[in-house]
Order: C-alpha cells, then sequence, then structure tokens
C-alpha cells in the first residue's frame, strides 16, 4: 500500500491550522496590556508513511508549537489536523501509544532511575509484549552503544549519552511515527553522526515515519529528502533540500588563520572576504559549490596555517530567501 | 452501560500506571537503604515533634479547651493519619508548578498514561510511610485511652473518618496543584490548608475562634476530617451546634471536595493545553 | 568589603524577584500564626504566667516566630541548597580558588537573603497579628533596636548552622538527612513550637543554652523586655558567643574540606 513515498495515503495531515496564544505584558507598574501572538498561523501540509522530513526555522518561528499540536500536547486554535486519522488533541493518550517523541531540550526518561529501569517503565506503560520489547531494546543497544550506560541514573549521563539514550526509549515501542525536537542540539560530533545512522536505519527498516526540527542543516542533509521551512509561523518552503539551497542561495564559508595580518584575499574564483580579523579571514562561496578548488586557490598563494569550513546556518539561508524574493 | 465501562476501564488504567511508577520509585529508594531509613525516621522525628509540643503543654496542664490529653491525642492522630495517607499517595501532585515551569509536563502528555497519575506518582516519596507511621502509634494509643463504648458501627465511624479525612486532604492536594497551572509558584498557599490544616485539626475546637471554626466547617471543610466525626466517637458536642447527622457526612464531603478537585484539576489541564504555559 | 556588600545585595535581590512565592509564603505564615496563637491563648487560659510570660507576651512571641521563620531559614535550605549542590558536583573546586573567602561570601548572600525575607515575609505577618490580637509590642526604639541587632546575629547563627550541614555533603554521598535532622532541632530548640521557658524543667534550662536558643528564643525576648538594662547586652553577647563558635568551625571543617578537594585534585 505504501511505498515510501506515500503521498496518496498521508499519515500525517494538517488542514489551515492556528495557535493563537494570548500574551500577557506589563505596562506600567500595575496595568498589563494583552495581546496576540500566532505562533502558528495557517499551515497546511501532509506527510506520507514512511516519510522522513525535516521542519526548520528561525527560533521563535512555530516548530515546536507544531509538534506540540501533532503530539496532543496543544489544542489548536483553529483549523483540523490528523495524526493516522487520529485527532491528536482529543484522543491524546491513545495516540501516545502510537508515536514516540523525542525533545532536545528535556529528557523524556526518569531523571533519577538508572536507565534500564526507565525502558522497564516504558516497556510496561506502553505494555510493549516482551519479545517485541527484547529486540527493540538489543538493537537500541547495539546501535547505539548504550551497553555501558543501562546501569546509570540517567541525571549522570552526558547530554549525547542522554540523547542517545532517549532516542531508544522513544522506539522501543515500535510507534509509527517519530518526532524529534532538535535532537542533535548540543552534541558533539561523534554523537551526531551516531544519532544520524541511527536515524536513518530506522527509517530505512522499520518504515517509521519521521518528523525532525533542527537548527542544524547538516541532519537535514544527511537525513530528509524533504524539508519545510517555517517563519512567523507560515510555511514558506515544502520541496527538496537542494531547491532550498538554490531559492536561498546558501552560502559556505572558508575560515582561514594566515601565518600573519594579511590585506583582505582577492582574486580566488567565486569566492569573495566577508570578514577579517587579525590573520584569520572569512571568504563566502557558494553552497552548491565545491570548497576544494577554492581551498587550493588559497593555499597556493598565502601562507595558509589553518582552515576549517562552515556550513549555511539555517537563520541565514532563510533570510536570503526573503532577500531573493525581494528582489 | 458502555460510557460506565468505559470510565471503569479508564480508573483501570490509571492504577495499574500509578503502580507501576511507584514500584519502580520504591525499588530504586530501597537501593540506598541507609538513606532511605534516616529519612524516614526525619520524617516520622518532623510530625513527632508536633505531638512532643502537645506532651510538652500538657505537662503543664491536664486540660486544653476542656480536652485531656488521651482526646487531644486521638485528634493529633486521626488528623496526622488522614494528611499522612494522602501525604503519601498523592502528596507530589504539588510539584506540577514546578514541572510547569520547566517544562517537563509537556513530557508527561505524550506518555500512555493519565497526567495526574503520572505526576501524583513521580517521584514516589517512600520515606513518608515515616509520618503515617508515627501517626498510627499516636492514634492506636489513644484509641486504647480514650473512653469510647466501642461498637461496630463505631469502628466503622473511625475508619471512615481515616478515609474521608484522607480524601479531603488528597482533594486539597490537588486543587492547590491545580491552581498551580495558573500561579507556578504558589505551592506554599496549599500548606495552609494541608500542614496548616492538621496543625489545626490537632486541637480541640473549642481552643478556636467560632470563626475560624465556622471557616473550617463550610468553606475549607476540614472539620469533617475529624473533628466531627472524633466528637461524635467521644461523645462531644461540636462548639457550633450542628444537627447530629452532619458528623457523619465526612464521605460525602470528602466524595463532592473529591469532585471539585477533578474539575479544577481538568479546567487548568485544559487551560494549559490551550495556551501551552 | 564592597564585594561582600555586592554579594549582600544580590542575595536580597534574587529573592525579591520571587514575588508569587513570597506572597504564598506570608499566606501561609499568617495561616499558622492565627492557629498557634489560639492554641496558645488556651494554653495560657488554663496557666496564666507560664514560662514567666503573660497572654499578650506569648501571643506576641507566636507572631515574632512566624515573621522570622523563613528569615533565619530555620527548616529550610535557605539559599545553601545551591551550595550543596556545587559541593556535590565538584564546581566548588572552582569557588576554593576564587580570591574572595567562600564562607564570608555565602554569609553575605545570606545576610542579604534574611534582610529581604524579614521585610517581605515578616512585617506582614506582624502587622495581620498585632490588628487580630492584643499583643505585647514595646515603645521604646532602644529595644527595637536591640532586636533588631540580635535578629542580625540570630541569622549568622542559623546560618552557621547550616553552613556545617552544607559542608557535610563533602564527605557524605547523601546528606539531605542530616539537613533534615538538623531542620527539625531548629525548629525544635529554637522554641518556634513553644516557647523554651515553657518546656519543663532542666529540659529547658539545658535548652536555652544551646546555640538554637539564639535563632528566636533570644530575639523575642529582647524584645518582650525580658532582659533588664545590661542584661540585654549579656544576651547578644550569647548569640554572638555562638555565632563566633559556629563560624570558627565552620572555617575549620571547611579548610579540612579543602585539603581533600586538593588532595583528590576536585
Amino acid at each position: 500500500m505504501t511505498d515510501g513515498t506515500g503521498a496518496e495515503t498521508p499519515f500525517i495531515e494538517l488542514d489551515g491550522v492556528r495557535k493563537v496564544f494570548q500574551v500577557r505584558r506589563k505596562a506600567g507598574r500595575l496595568r498589563r496590556t494583552k495581546h496576540e501572538v500566532r505562533a502558528v498561523d495557517g499551515i497546511s501540509f501532509t506527510v506520507g508513511r514512511g516519510e522522513m522530513v525535516g521542519y526548520i526555522g528561525p527560533n521563535g518561528a512555530g516548530k515546536s508549537t507544531t509538534v506540540k499540536m501533532l503530539t496532543g500536547i496543544l489544542v489548536p486554535s483553529a483549523g483540523r489536523i490528523r495524526v493516522a486519522g487520529i485527532d491528536p488533541s482529543r484522543e491524546r493518550t491513545g495516540l501516545a501509544r502510537r508515536m514516540g517523541v523525542v525533545f532536545g531540550q528535556r529528557t523524556t526518561l526518569w531523571w533519577d532511575l538508572p536507565l534500564r529501569d526507565s525502558y522497564e517503565l516504558v516497556r510496561r506503560m506502553y505494555r510493549v509484549p516482551y519479545d517485541t520489547y527484547r529486540k527493540n531494546l538489543d538493537r537500541c543497544v547495539e546501535l547505539l552503544d548504550l551497553g555501558p550506560l543501562l546501569a546509570a541514573p540517567v541525571r549522570q549521563l552526558s547530554l549525547g549519552q542522554r540523547m542517545r539514550g532517549d532516542i531508544a526509549a522513544a522506539l522501543l515501542h515500535d510507534p509509527e511515527v517519530l518526532y524529534l525536537d532538535e535532537p542533535t542540539i548540543g552534541l558533539d560530533v561523534i554523537s551526531k553522526a551516531r544519532v544520524r545512522d541511527f536515524l536513518r536505519e530506522v527509517n530505512a527498516s522499520l518504515d517509521t515515519t519521521v518528523l525532525l526540527t533542527t537548527h542544524d542543516l547538516t541532519d537535514i542533509e544527511q537525513l530528509c529528502r524533504r524539508v519545510m521551512v517555517i517563519d512567523h509561523g507560515r510555511l514558506v518552503y515544502d520541496g527538496g533540500l537542494a531547491g532550498l539551497h538554490e531559492v536561498g542561495e546558501s552560502e559556505r564559508t572558508l575560515v582561514v588563520d594566515l601565518a600573519r595580518e594579511m590585506a583582505p584575499i582577492e582574486g580566488v574564483p567565486g569566492a569573495r572576504t566577508v570578514k577579517v580579523e587579525g590573520p584569520r579571514q572569512w571568504l563566502a562561496f557558494p553552497a552548491s559549490q565545491s570548497a576544494a578548488p577554492v581551498v587550493a586557490a588559497v593555499a597556493e598563494r598565502w601562507p595558509l596555517v589553518d582552515l576549517s569550513v562552515r556550513e549555511p546556518d539555517i537563520e541565514d539561508v532563510i533570510a536570503r530567501m526573503y532577500t531573493g524574493r525581494a528582489e | 452501560m458502555a460510557e460506565s465501562f468505559g470510565r471503569a476501564a479508564l480508573v483501570r488504567h490509571g492504577v495499574r500506571a500509578y503502580l507501576l511508577i511507584v514500584a519502580m520509585w520504591v525499588r530504586s529508594t530501597l537501593t540506598y537503604r541507609a538513606s532511605f531509613v534516616i529519612m524516614a525516621v526525619g520524617n516520622a522525628a518532623g510530625s513527632g515533634l508536633e505531638f512532643v509540643t502537645i506532651l510538652l503543654m500538657f505537662s503543664h496542664i491536664d486540660t486544653l479547651g476542656g480536652f485531656g490529653l488521651p482526646e487531644v491525642a486521638l485528634l493529633c492522630g486521626s488528623s496526622a493519619t488522614a494528611l499522612g495517607l494522602a501525604d503519601l499517595l498523592l502528596g507530589n501532585v504539588e510539584r506540577l508548578g514546578s514541572r510547569v515551569r520547566d517544562g517537563t509536563l509537556d513530557i508527561l502528555l505524550v506518555r500512555p498514561a493519565p497526567v495526574y497519575v503520572q505526576v501524583a506518582a513521580d517521584r514516589f516519596a517512600l520515606r513518608r510511610v515515616g509520618r503515617l507511621a508515627q501517626a498510627m502509634v499516636v492514634l492506636g494509643w489513644a484509641l486504647t485511652r480514650v473512653q469510647v463504648d466501642w461498637t461496630p458501627g463505631r469502628v466503622v465511624l473511625v475508619a471512615a473518618m481515616l478515609l474521608s479525612g484522607a480524601a479531603i486532604f488528597g482533594a486539597i492536594f490537588t486543587l492547590g496543584a491545580a491552581f498551580q497551572f495558573w500561579a507556578q509558584d504558589a505551592a506554599q498557599v496549599q500548606n495552609s490548608f494541608t500542614y496548616g490544616g492538621n496543625a489545626m485539626l490537632q486541637y480541640p475546637p473549642s481552643v478556636f475562634a467560632k470563626d475560624l471554626v465556622r471557616g473550617a466547617t463550610f468553606v475549607v471543610p476540614l472539620a469533617f476530617v475529624n473533628w466531627l466525626p472524633a466528637l461524635r466517637l467521644m461523645g462531644r458536642d461540636d462548639p457550633l451546634g450542628l444537627p447530629g447527622w452532619v458528623d457523619f457526612m465526612g464521605p460525602v464531603v470528602a466524595a463532592v471536595m473529591c469532585g471539585g478537585a477533578a474539575l479544577a484539576w481538568r479546567a487548568g489541564l485544559r487551560g494549559y493545553r490551550s495556551t501551552g504555559s | 568589603m564592597g564585594l561582600y556588600a555586592a554579594v549582600a545585595r544580590g542575595g536580597f535581590r534574587r529573592y525579591a524577584t520571587y514575588r508569587t512565592a513570597t506572597a504564598a509564603g506570608v499566606f501561609t505564615n499568617t495561616v499558622f500564626g492565627f492557629i498557634i496563637a489560639y492554641t496558645y491563648q488556651a494554653l495560657w487560659a488554663e496557666r496564666p504566667r507560664l514560662g514567666g510570660y503573660d497572654q499578650a507576651q506569648a501571643l506576641t512571641f507566636v507572631w515574632v516566630g512566624q515573621a522570622l521563620l523563613a528569615t533565619v531559614a530555620l527548616a529550610i535550605g535557605g539559599g545553601l541548597d545551591e551550595l550543596q549542590e556545587r559541593i556535590r558536583n565538584g564546581d566548588i573546586a572552582v569557588d576554593l580558588h576564587r580570591p574572595a573567602d567562600l564562607q564570608l561570601w555565602w554569609l553575605a548572600a545570606d545576610l542579604g537573603r534574611a534582610g529581604f525575607q524579614l521585610l517581605g515575609r515578616g512585617v506582614v505577618p506582624m502587622a495581620v497579628g498585632a490588628l487580630a490580637f492584643d499583643l505585647a509590642l514595646p515603645a521604646d526604639p532602644a529595644l527595637w533596636a536591640a532586636f533588631l541587632v540580635s535578629v542580625v546575629l540570630a541569622v549568622t547563627v542559623g546560618f552557621a548552622l547550616r553552613y556545617l550541614v552544607a559542608l557535610t555533603a563533602f564527605w557524605l554521598l547523601d546528606s539531605a538527612g542530616v539537613a533534615v535532622l538538623s531542620g527539625l532541632a531548629a525548629m525544635f530548640f529554637s522554641g518556634m513550637l513553644l516557647p523554651l521557658r515553657a518546656f519543663p524543667g532542666g529540659f529547658g534550662e539545658v535548652a536555652r543554652l544551646l546555640p538554637w536558643a539564639s535563632a528566636l528564643q533570644v530575639p523575642a525576648d529582647v524584645l518582650l523586655g525580658r532582659y533588664e538594662g545590661a542584661a540585654v547586652l549579656g544576651a547578644l553577647a550569647f548569640q554572638a558567643g555562638w555565632a563566633a563558635a559556629l563560624l570558627t568551625v565552620g572555617r575549620l571543617v571547611q579548610s579540612a574540606a579543602t585539603r581533600k578537594v586538593v588532595v583528590q585534585g576536585g
């Protein structure tokens, strides 16, 4: 029935969804004024079963609010949401058995309990058959390297360990959909890579639908064929990642440390110097272009000590989308 | 019929989830046995000191507000038992405010168990058996000393008093927690009614101003926790001169309070889910 | 000196931001004040002049107790939870290398906290108590001045005790038990549950010599004019003596702890 792209059998459906908050602000000593904040302002999209979609946008754009509505934590102010045909805000606990949620900033595990006890509790609370539990746990322990951590209380885990532990907990009950809110925030490079590999594997082998919000474009590049961009509560882009770069004409940055302070680097094809600070210089070049020729050109003519390449960050891409569209 | 069947299943499901979480915490508490024993003893000593204060008072006097030591001990033990039971089983709901503040309430909302059950059971504090045990010792001592002509009806009265007392305190804990959906730093307010109420119920109502007793009967019906049933048991009149049948209304009052608390909790949770804060 | 004044101001301001919590605390203190006041009324009606107090003085004792409960922070961590947490997670090693003195730093912060609690949590219950009951509040400004000095010393003794409790975290994995037991001792032996002068016989005599008496019994007696003339100075000296002794012990324990940290390398 599903073929992976599955647009004809939407698993997640949003139609004209809004979420309006009443915010009270202090105006003077005692007076308070009420005003409305439209955190999500009329969003519609569908996600097919087994799709893995990136959901990105600047801080405060409405990403987390959307996830909270999809998981049934928040009730939408208007519009219609269906996940697996169910209205999340009305049948929250029923849907809870069929979804997994990972919040990057807060753990869903029991803070003072050993990881193993947290999993045991998940098994019983979600009524996971023992064989399924054993199979899923073994697989998570192996792929996420959790073995040495099982006996440790969650509060003693590092951020990267805890995140791996959280992701495993979210998958023990074979959820049909997995929501990840900033799953790689604050993680080191190795932890990020491990988490990404694992998510790719889960999505591919179990056909789990995945929606992930992130700040890190590398997450999207490595995991998602489809990306949605939200800004000021509205969907401003829905399509492939390559298309996003095109629309945004995003740039990567080459940061070079020279042997000494020098005049801004000039004459490197496709790149321009955007910032100089002592011996360190920043060169911008299109994200679609390989870094190799730029590095080679600089190394050939300047005394290069060290260098690094920075990926475009999401704020940049979105800012450029706007300027691009305005022109 | 189908409706009520669904409700029963829901309750069963909630109780099961509660027991699961509690069992996990009890196991985890007992792995640090020495620390648990110290905390339980500390908990018992905490409420024990209140009774020691009363003993110190009675080292100077024979009656307080017209009540002798065994009678005051009966009030003390019954109120503390009811509070101890409610505190042990539901006391942790007072942490709701900090859960709203740090956002961990959201996590409870994505799990397949009622939020209330999870808040009440999380970090289940087994050490609170200390208070309960201390209270039951005082109550047991008092019951052997007060002049009561024991009949099956009076035994039932005592049992009903303790259970509805615990339910009334539990309802107050819940109302306090529901209030924290709006005022997250106000956890202390409910202490005025639970711990403060307990401090008051330890003494005979004749000690207090009539208006305070009226408030504790009609506004926050603490008088039904132990004052009214215990006065009936000891064959004494209540200072407000209420009709005799009122003394037996504890279970009804408890049921009404629990219903009100459930509504307040639902309203609070609904508000949270529409505002997110 | 300027540094510690700034730390104290920071302590004051920090607690000033918890407005709802302060209001809730005032409410709770007031409710407890009423309940205890009525029980004392009944007790003193049975036994007039118990402990040498008349009824108005006994009621004043109740409300002074409620006003000072948060200020001297007997039952709760009173801001030193954070110190304990820093010891537990090892951040204390950083603090020990700062140029500021660890004990003075926390004492300054605690005095700032107490200053806010006295104003924010003390004044209203006291005023409500004075409106609802006949209290024996003195008219003599000198007595009020002596009371204030006594409160500062009470806070210092309370701090010194809690500081010692917090330092146990260097040796005990779980020092919550010590904190609970020390809090209970403080509640009972400060006179918060019953004035120490109403404790029977020799037990009462001994209780009045313990450090916890400095936290409530002595300040209340100062305000109630139980000390005549120079005896006030004696009472203040009693508090100051305990403060000095406990702070010194705290200092010795602290240096032992510091050596331990240095040896273990943090």
